[in-house]
């Protein structure tokens, strides 16, 4: 097994009284996909949101490149390497495509990704780069977000519900993107309700139920009748 | 006809020191939604940081810019980190208040300081020299110096907006400060660096206002309610528009004046109640893509 670059260890997270999270324990290697599937509610994004640093843990319970940041603010976060495709693109509307990438790239982190590079990666964003980001359609704002995310430079990218409103068609596209950028060293976290899509990406699956790890294993290895059951807990 | 020519083009000219007034009021709100209550206060603690520092160091009131500028920028960064960043949230009341209390503290202080005696800043000959536009219609030089300033101010702000990195970080954080964050940006720093840049268009508009007319530490409030008038003129989020705005409220006090003298400030609240009224989301708003 390969050291890890991020693993998280018994991680709880809370919405004022509400526990969101119960000791959610997860790994991920260098160059490795894992993807995150469950129900609504089963606490997917906060997990996400947890290991972005948007919100705060324990220090310890997230440990990343050897270093505790459970603690750390997502902008600390970032610049150690995480980025965070958000759920829903969430792209700045007054920014250009251009300066939504930009944007990406300004926390300096040296690296492979340039605006040249991401153009390569989504030609459809090259065409459009001086347009508002309101401008795409759904598709090309995903491919946006996640050119921004690169632009940083991450080691470990989270994707939180990709294909979340787009056409089947859109979605098979982005994610044939995946593999290339697995292939150059960085770690995946895909969080998906798109099951088919996960499986497919992710070589490890984690299933959460109710803010609890349901059932783990390799992707290849988990049978439909496990998976239903882990996610509807029936 | 030439009387008339002679009110709106001073009106104009007094327009931009309006819109320097609301520049950094509308900068403010528009990368972190606090409304400065006390910007009005801080406009008059640069005239007296200017006054001490033409005193002290002998030097002529627009060259104390150099030192003004900077200085005040410091007081910004140093305000918005210390204090303000602690008052931001969902809720837009704390920040309110935290401003109100401050330029009560403001007020004070400098009547304790400088006591409520009214001072101004002598730039010299300057003051008086003028040149006539047309038969019958004299610029005076300082009006024009101040009016040419407040229209770099307005295109230096908008480059620096629109051009640059520091402007993409104000435009992204104000869209979305979480996702701004989860790009590697620190809020805490951004707003404070756009308080700094707010206070040092501040300390270009107290320096002018000092040299232009008498001022006390109770000025301040009067300043803020011109500097928001003129934002909401112009239109909220848009720098060009707030130089419209600016201007179009000196125009209204010239003519109000020219009216009636009791009438100046009047007229411009007036027409800012028109424009309200008829175009509540001002003459040149922020076009939403």
């Amino acid at each position: 097994m390969p050291e890890p670059l991020l693993t998280v260890r018994a991680l709880d997270a809370f919405y004022g009284d509400f526990q969101a999270l119960f000791g959610v324990s997860i790994s991920v290697s260098r160059g490795q996909a894992i993807a995150v599937i469950g129900a609504n509610g089963a606490g997917k994004s906060t997990l996400l949101k947890s290991i972005a640093g948007l919100m705060r843990s324990r220090g310890e319970a997230i440990v990343f490149d050897d270093d505790p940041i459970g603690d750390l603010p997502a902008h600390a976060v970032a610049r150690r390497g995480i980025a965070l495709v958000p759920e829903g693109r969430r792209l700045f509307p007054s920014l250009t495509v251009e300066e939504n990438l930009l944007i990406g790239g300004q926390g300096g982190r040296p690296g492979a990704w340039s605006l040249a590079r991401i153009y390569e990666l989504f030609p459809a964003l090259a065409e459009r780069r001086h347009m508002p980001s309101t401008a795409l359609s759904g598709g090309q704002q995903q491919m946006a977000a996640i050119g921004r995310a690169l632009m940083s430079n991450p080691k470990l990218l989270l994707c939180d519900e990709v294909s979340l409103g787009l056409a089947p068609i859109v979605v098979r596209e982005i994610y044939a993107r995946l593999p290339s950028l697995i292939a150059e060293g960085l770690s995946l976290i895909i969080v998906e309700q798109d099951i088919v899509q996960a499986l497919k990406a992710a070589s490890h699956v984690y299933c959460l139920q109710e803010g609890r790890v349901a059932l783990e294993g390799a992707a290849s290895g988990l049978t439909r009748e496990a998976i239903s059951a882990a996610y509807f807990g029936v | 006809m030439t009387d008339w020519i002679n009110v709106i083009v001073q009106g104009v000219l007094v327009g931009g020191l309006y819109a320097m007034f609301a520049a950094g009021l509308s900068l403010i709100f528009g990368v972190m939604r606090l409304v400065n209550i006390a910007h009005g206060d801080l406009i008059v603690l640069a005239a007296y940081l200017a006054l001490v520092t033409t005193q002290s160091l002998g030097l002529n009131p627009l060259a104390s810019l150099v030192v003004v500028v900077p200085l005040m920028a410091a007081i910004g960064y140093a305000l918005q980190w210390l204090v303000l960043n602690r008052t931001l949230g969902d809720d837009l009341l704390p920040p309110l208040l935290v401003t109100f209390g401050l330029s009560v503290i403001i007020q004070n202080t400098l009547q304790e300081l400088f006591t409520a005696d009214p001072r101004k800043l002598q730039a010299g000959n300057i003051e008086y020299e003028s040149f006539p536009l047309i038969e019958g219609v004299l610029i005076g030089k300082l009006p024009l110096i101040q009016f040419v300033l407040a229209v770099l101010v307005i295109a230096a702000l908008q480059l620096i907006f629109y051009r640059t990195a520091l402007g993409r970080a104000f435009r992204a954080t104000a869209d979305d400060s979480d996702v701004a964050q989860l790009m590697g940006l620190d809020n805490r720093h951004v707003f404070a660096l756009a308080m700094a840049l707010s206070l040092a268009v501040v300390a270009i508009a107290g320096v002018l206002l000092a040299v232009r007319a008498n001022f006390d530490p109770t000025i301040g409030p009067a300043r803020l309610i011109f500097g928001f008038e003129a934002v909401i003129i112009g239109g909220l989020g848009s720098l060009w528009g707030t130089l419209a705005g600016g201007i179009m409220l000196g125009v209204a006090q010239a003519i109000g004046a020219k009216l009636d003298p009791g009438w100046q400030i009047l007229a411009g609240h007036l027409a800012f109640l028109v424009v309200l009224a008829i175009r509540p989301q001002g003459l040149f708003p922020k076009v939403q893509g």
